[in-house]
């Protein structure tokens, strides 16, 4: 039932889509949210936010660099595999054993593997505690992969990549990231293909778990009705299982490869579907909130962006439109996308295209900051409402090596961008020569950005 | 009383691809005083609703008016939601486009919504600054101005809204044509977004008649949940909202279903259609129809029958008897008029869609007969109850659960007790209400399936290439 709570942390559980959402914590001067550290006696560290409104307690929880991918050749989708299968069944319960305690417990319990990072997250109600953690503990230490529940999971996933074998959308991703990064193991898809996940052994899913889930690449995030005091026992009791070291193989850094080109994914549509990328930014980079900034006034900001203004307030040629910057580890890369009728979509590319150049020429104005600043500060306390949001966060914060004190800092951040530094940044990073795009549909005339 | 947002169409996508994807979904209430609303109602007949809570700065005003797409006129289908959209297009003192970029350089968010039965607006916002947007609000509600100017290019944006909704998505299509052949009669069988023929016509005009119509304060209800107190809240309520005179309203007339003699069977094969699948769909009562009382138990019958992976279905077709990857059920209660309990299925890989339907229809039959035991209905009804603590701890879901009951007619108290109807729902009332509810002659079948002879699983998509393809 917890379907508001779960759905909200799971934003945090693909690699890439935690990271963009990371951007978008907006710290403002509301009310302090204190992130409290705390340690258990057998050395499992969190980051805990109390909040007694509810009998509620959510744990997120990132197993670092094990995410998709890490998947051997030959074995792709081989931690999205497990995520779907490690809460089918644990310990000496089977699937439907240790499923139904989960229901009619209420409790949640979901797992996730993004490019990078293999996630979890936990929901559950104070009276349900002590159960919660325990199913949480036997499914990091002792899943089952049992016959039944590997065949359905498997079967599951199947269906999905059928799914996604014509939805507009899948394909378009799955093209753009083959074409940027090659030969590198982020080209390919975290569901992994038909042949791989057909081919995967229940080997290979115990493998993954022996040499992934550790305590050295482990980072949580807790936020509910518990106190520091109450957490450390039960951090113990969930996570000291673990071995202590994980071995995971180690992931090159890329340059992913924007060559200009438009590529066309023919398919029977109304309407094309078109995303682009070009080079990006590091989340560590002393520009990184210049070109935050940057972003929210080009495609960032809703109804507020220069793209939504000129694609489809003022031309009416599609109902979205919008750019985000993506960090994954080894990688960083600007994106966007628009959907518009077949015989509009080359007009809406030709638009979008001028405003890239025109940003890169031309910068921003200083209205257009201040009405950033103020948007990204002042939205800040708009991410504290829900639970899952702050457990959500505090990994995020830890994924990304931002600090404890972060909620406090980020707001001078981006209090701190100039006018300047903005229009530099522009200049430097926005290519519109350099935008690989994809399109899916079947677009009239000939396409260029 | 669960919703599902595939009936809610927001106004823009929120801002990142990846959000679109995180559906808003909203956990039933549950546990006497679910969530401890206060209630007013101002001199010209607004309606006000307060939810507190304190954990953070902020606050979410929504204002909803009792007006959606079943209101249509026959002939302007759409016409709600385009409205929608032409809200945020102006008055004499806010430019076209501007109550939004107000908003943001304020700190705050905001979106709309439209249903069948109603249109919502809602910003989410530092508290101290709840005043100004709802200047802003009052202002929409009395002064909207339009012309061709803004209203044309923002027609194409909705016709590219449907485009992208459902005529690019097989599936989605098919749901709009089961709804459409499930009511024979009344307009639940309309799509919110409208046919796309009608939304070409739209005028202007269609549009001012429809805002002058329905958008009157004494047919809205104003929802704040967050931190702020009634005292602090009433005040400003009638200074920005109380003020505005109200008009009357028409009556809302809706048509009621024949009886219907026959099931019905719609198929769409398509070859944009990856993954085939099934749902089934059957009229229902809803907390504000006849045999309302039918509601709290089917509502049980759903959690027992087809929710989550311990359910009867899902461990009768997935985990036995290995036909389906997933299957479940739905229901939702809460409606102006009749509702719709409902049924999926997706069949695993070599499994024929005749012999998953088959297996459902046994399924249920059976299920039916047996009836349901004493152990799942108090799990059940557990699971339900468990579930209010969950809705309590979001601000826009006890603003979005208030909001959406006073819209369709229901009491801020029939939304409090919830819980103790659900406590109070007996094992025969459960079987009753099944028995009478899965009726085929009430029901449409969709069959989502690619066509004969596609490729099959497993074999590469169109390949990327960098010329334009032109078959």
């Amino acid at each position: 039932m917890a379907f508001s709570l779960k759905n909200t942390s799971r934003q945090f559980a693909f690699g890439l889509v935690a990271l963009v959402a990371i951007a978008g914590f907006d710290v403002g001067s509301a009310k302090a949210v204190e992130v409290q550290e705390v340690v258990s006696k057998g050395g499992i560290k969190a980051w805990l936010i109390e909040d007694h409104l509810n009998p509620l307690l959510t744990i997120d929880f990132a197993f670092k660099g094990a995410g998709a991918a890490t998947d051997p050749d030959g074995k792709l989708g081989r931690a999205n595999m497990v995520s779907g299968l490690i809460d089918e069944g644990a310990g000496d319960m089977d699937s439907q054993t240790f499923r139904g305690l989960m229901e009619n417990k209420s409790i949640s319990l979901a797992y996730d593997a993004g490019r990078d990072d293999f996630t979890g997250s936990l929901v559950t109600l104070t009276r349900e505690r002590p159960t919660a953690i325990n199913l949480l503990k036997l499914s990091l230490t002792s899943p089952r992969f049992d016959d039944e529940a590997v065949e359905r999971i498997r079967s599951q996933i199947v269906a999905g990549l059928k799914q996604e074998e014509t939805d507009p959308g899948s394909m378009a991703q799955r093209a753009f990231f083959k074409s940027v990064f090659g030969e590198h193991p982020y080209a390919r898809p975290v569901e992994g293909t038909f042949e791989t996940v057909n081919g995967l052994k229940v080997a290979d899913l115990r493998d993954f778990v022996k040499r992934s889930l550790a305590r050295d690449n482990l980072v949580i995030g807790v936020a509910g009705d518990i106190s520091a005091k109450e957490l450390g026992p039960l951090l113990d009791e969930a996570f000291g299982g673990l071995p202590e070291k994980s071995r995971l193989p180690e992931i090159p850094a890329v340059t992913p490869k924007f060559g200009g080109d438009v590529k066309v994914i023919s398919q029977d549509n109304p309407q094309s579907q078109a995303i682009w990328g070009q080079k990006g930014i590091a989340r560590k980079d002393k520009d990184f909130y210049a070109a935050y900034v940057m972003n929210y006034i080009l495609g960032g900001g809703g109804f507020s962006s220069r793209l939504t203004e000129e694609v489809r307030e003022k031309r009416g040629l599609a109902y979205g439109v919008y750019s985000y910057l993506a960090n994954l580890d080894q990688a960083d890369f600007m994106m966007g996308g628009v959907a518009t009728r077949n015989d509009a979509i080359g007009k809406s590319l030709s638009v979008i295209r001028d405003e890239w150049q025109k940003m890169q020429k031309d910068g921003i104005t200083q209205d257009e900051l201040d009405n950033a600043k103020s948007y990204l500060t002042g939205a800040f306390p708009l991410r504290f409402t829900s639970l899952g949001n702050l457990s959500g966060m505090l990994v995020g914060m830890q994924t990304e090596d931002l600090g404890i004190d972060f909620l406090d800092k980020r707001n001078d951040y981006v209090n701190a961008v100039s006018l300047q530094d903005v229009n530099r940044v522009a200049s430097e990073l926005m290519d519109p020569d350099h935008v690989t795009a994809i399109v899916v549909g079947k677009p009239e005339g000939k396409l260029t950005f | 009383m669960k919703f599902s947002s595939q009936r809610v169409l927001h106004r823009v996508p929120v801002v990142l691809p990846v959000l679109m994807l995180v559906l808003l979904m909203f956990a039933p209430f549950a546990q006497a005083g679910v969530f401890n609303p206060k209630t007013t109602t101002l001199s010209n007949g607004m309606q006000v609703v307060l939810v507190e809570n304190h954990r953070a700065p902020v606050v979410t005003h929504m204002v909803w008016y009792k007006a959606g797409a079943a209101d249509e006129i026959p002939g302007t289908s759409g016409i709600a939601h385009f409205l929608e959209h032409l809200m945020f297009k102006g008055t004499k003192t806010i430019a076209p486009g501007e109550f939004s970029k107000i908003v943001a350089r304020n700190g705050g968010q905001d979106n709309a919504f439209t249903t069948w039965d109603y249109t919502a607006y809602f910003q989410n916002i530092a508290r101290d600054r709840l005043g100004m947007v709802m200047e802003m609000e009052a202002d929409r509600m009395q002064n909207l101005q339009l012309s061709d100017k803004v209203v044309l290019p923002e027609r194409d944006v909705i016709i590219e809204e449907r485009r992208m909704r459902t005529d690019n998505n097989p599936s989605a299509l098919l749901g709009e044509q089961m709804r459409n052949a499930l009511f024979m009669q009344h307009p639940y069988g309309r799509p919110i977004i409208g046919w796309l023929h009608e939304m070409q016509q739209l005028t202007t005009q269609d549009a001012m008649d429809w805002y002058k119509k329905w958008y009157t304060p004494n047919n809205a209800i104003l929802v704040v949940a967050g931190d702020i107190t009634m005292d602090e809240l009433k005040p400003m309520a009638e200074k920005y909202y109380g003020s505005i005179p109200a008009h009357d309203v028409p009556k809302r007339v809706r048509v009621k279903e024949p009886t219907q003699h026959a099931p019905r069977k719609v198929t769409l094969t398509d070859a944009r259609v990856g993954q085939p699948s099934m749902s089934r769909y059957y009229l229902a009562p809803s907390y504000n129809t006849e045999n309302a009382d039918q509601a709290p138990p089917l509502e049980v019958f759903s959690e027992i029958l087809g929710s989550g992976t311990t359910s009867r279905l899902y461990k009768s077709l997935v985990v036995d008897q290995k036909l389906a990857t997933t299957a479940g059920s739905f229901y939702d209660p809460v409606a102006m008029d009749l509702s719709t309990f409902g049924f999926y299925a997706v069949p695993r890989d070599g499994v024929q869609m005749a012999d998953l339907e088959a297996a459902l229809d046994d399924e249920i039959a059976k299920t039916l007969k047996d009836g349901i035991t004493q152990k799942e209905l108090d799990e059940a009804r557990q699971r339900l109850l468990d579930s209010a603590v969950f809705a309590r701890d979001s601000l826009s879901g006890a603003a979005r659960t208030l909001g959406e009951a006073l819209a369709v007619g229901l009491t801020v108290d029939q939304v409090e007790s919830w819980p103790d109807r659900i406590n109070a729902v007996t094992l025969d009332q459960v079987n009753a209400a099944a028995r009478a509810v899965l009726d085929d002659k009430r029901s449409v079948t969709g069959w989502l399936l690619r066509p004969k002879g596609a490729k099959g699983p497993g074999m590469p998509t169109a390949p990327v290439t960098g010329e334009m393809e032109t078959h």
